[in-house]
């Protein structure tokens, strides 16, 4: 046979961002996803521009007006130390949202790696990280976060590392999982059969391949880390006063639950909106970026 | 006409520790590649062929698998190499194409990414340069606009091309040895001849030998010179492609070939119906004693149950066969 023919080019020109662009008509038209979206931007434009919002102290107390009921000076009324509870909702997004990316980082920086080391080489290794990941999960998350603040004491830094790492073996199991399918490809045993090395193998073929559900479980994780550190500040082991935190007003607005409403239900709506937001963005970015893909 | 061996396998012998126990997928082979030839493996699935490509790269996932025996790689043994040498050969000095074009690129890595990734890390080049390299290879495997093919995923090609692609990231750092396990099983007809043509063209460019490993007799006919017949995992007959199309001397090689349909052919029973060998492979877990082909031959003897056929040399042939003995 001769010079065979030449398969044709078709030459069709795809743009490099059509992918990008068709998911994102796709999460356009899942209205639950649109709607947490909106709510994630709404809290993420509300911590960025609190001090223009509400221009002030939240935290500094005036008791001559305390637990008053909503008015035009104060719209969401106030608390037991007459601050406004409006104020310390707009403030307190600017913590759950450092806490919301706190303890996702810790979660990924800790959980990835060891679920993929932990996938990848199978065998002892896997065996070593996934027993520790049982008896972690043996707990349910909060208790565990709880049984950490005890050790580490109370404050911001704290219940982040403590929900944080709450949140590590459900990373690691979830990212394990998934590095046991992908290194079963083919691709990665052609990457082996060129000579790739492992860290390069893990890097560049298996952690790209299981970027999506690790986007996911971020944005669901980010709505789990609000409310565990909520419950938290709830108890009094999380961010303590005077410093705006949902959890904690919540806490605090309890005792008045009867005569004073107010001081617990705004910041208990903050809570529940801002976790409604990141659980249906999240399942909105499942739906869309892998429909196969369930938790 | 003794040429200089590149590849020479002496008792590869590699065994699986699985739940149920010892399964031997290899079991003592021997064969030679020369350089410059194409070397045939054929023989029917779970023959033990892929697992022999497999255990000169040693990409066999260490303790299940237990490989013994000499892999002579240009005077080297590859099993007494260390993970850093062997990585060292793989991809430069010994490289592979896998039967999967589809599986076998990553979907989340462009083209040009994969083929560049392989040079760089064997010729320490820039880039830059190893991109460049990477649209010239993917020229040489004639995938038309190389320079804009470069930039596509794999899905975006189709599976001639994406087997292409593979054989230029194969071939990008041009290696003594390709090994070919059932490169063009996955591909139709038409696909399947150009890609026959392109590794032959390639071949003699870069001076490579190849193995080229299938079930598909056609194939061999079209690129071998010599043939290696497995089955359960032994080598049952080595010849030249002449000799065994010709005439095959294992009751094995022949079924293997009166299997084949040819039009038009009448066979030498008179009938015009396809032959087949009777029989299934049997597990490796339960091993026939004596012959492993025995409970399956037409010309089964007494012995053939009872003994281990030897290897017979015949005429620069190997049999291994009581018939023959």
């Amino acid at each position: 046979m001769t010079e065979t023919t030449q398969p044709q080019a078709w030459s069709i020109q795809r743009s490099a961002d059509s992918q990008f662009k068709r998911n994102w008509a796709k999460l356009r038209r899942n209205k639950a996803a649109l709607f947490g979206g909106i709510l994630i931007l709404i809290y993420v434009i509300t911590a960025l521009l609190a001090p223009v919002m509400f221009p002030g102290s939240p935290s500094a107390p005036n008791l001559s007006r305390s637990l008053e009921r909503p008015s035009i000076a104060n719209p969401l009324g106030t608390d037991e130390l007459g601050r406004s509870i409006l104020g310390r909702v707009i403030y307190g997004s600017r913590v759950s949202l450092l806490i919301a990316i706190g303890v996702v980082f810790v979660g990924l920086l800790v959980g990835v790696p060891l679920g993929l080391v932990s996938g990848y080489y199978g065998g002892k290794v896997d065996f070593g990280i996934q027993r520790v990941t049982d008896s972690l999960l043996a707990f349910p998350g909060i208790l565990l976060a709880l049984a950490l603040v005890a050790v580490l004491g109370v404050g911001l830094k704290n219940t982040i590392i403590s929900v944080g790492i709450s949140m590590v073996p459900i990373y690691i199991r979830l990212v394990r999982g998934c590095a046991l399918s992908v290194r079963e490809q083919t691709y990665v045993e052609a990457a082996r059969a060129v000579g790739t090395r492992d860290r390069t193998i893990l890097l560049r073929h298996i952690l790209p391949n299981v970027m999506v559900p690790i986007t996911i479980q971020t944005s669901l994780g980010m709505g789990m880390g609000i409310l565990s550190a909520a419950a938290l500040g709830f108890l009094g082991l999380g961010v303590q006063p005077p410093t705006p935190e949902w959890g904690a007003m919540l806490g605090s607005g309890r005792a008045y639950l009867f005569h004073a409403p107010h001081v617990a239900t705004f910041p208990g709506i903050a809570i529940f909106l801002a976790v409604l937001g990141f659980n249906l963005a999240g399942d909105g970015l499942r739906d869309v970026l892998d429909p196969r893909f369930r938790l | 006409m003794k040429q200089e061996s590149l590849l020479s396998i002496i008792n590869l012998r590699t065994r699986f520790h699985i739940y149920e126990g010892m399964v031997t997928a290899v079991d003592g082979i021997n064969l030679d590649v020369y350089r410059g030839e194409t070397l045939g493996v054929v023989g029917e699935s779970g023959c033990g062929k892929s697992v022999t490509a497999l255990s000169i790269l040693r990409l066999l996932a260490s303790p299940p698998a237990e490989i013994q025996g000499t892999i002579l790689f240009e005077n080297v043994n590859l099993l007494d190499l260390n993970l850093d040498e062997i990585r060292r050969i793989r991809g430069n000095a010994i490289s592979m194409v896998f039967q999967e074009p589809m599986t076998s690129l990553n979907p989340v890595l462009t083209i040009g990414e994969q083929i560049s990734e392989a040079i760089r890390l064997h010729q320490g080049v820039a880039r830059q340069e190893a991109w460049s390299k990477a649209v010239e290879m993917l020229q040489m495997v004639q995938i038309p606009s190389p320079d804009m093919r470069v930039h596509e995923y794999p899905h975006q090609l189709s599976g001639g091309m994406r087997q292409r692609a593979m054989i230029a990231m194969a071939l990008s750092c041009h290696p003594r040895l390709l090994l070919a396990d059932e490169p063009t099983t996955a591909l139709d007809v038409t696909i399947q001849a150009q890609i026959v043509d392109l590794m032959e063209r390639l071949k003699e460019e870069f001076d490579t030998s190849i193995v080229l490993i299938t079930h598909n007799l056609g194939l061999i006919a079209e690129m071998a010179k010599r043939v290696l017949v497995m089955y359960m995992g032994k080598v049952v007959e080595e010849a030249s492609v002449e000799d065994l199309f010709q005439e095959p001397l294992h009751p094995y090689t022949q079924g293997l070939l009166e299997s084949i349909p040819w039009i038009g052919k009448k066979l030498k029973t008179g009938r015009r119906q396809l032959q087949e060998i009777p029989g299934m492979v049997p597990s490796l877990l339960e091993m026939p004693e004596g012959c492993r082909f025995h409970p399956r031959c037409s010309r089964v003897m007494n012995i053939c149950s009872k003994e281990e056929p030897p290897l017979v040399q015949k005429g620069g042939r190997r049999v291994l066969c009581w018939l023959w003995a």
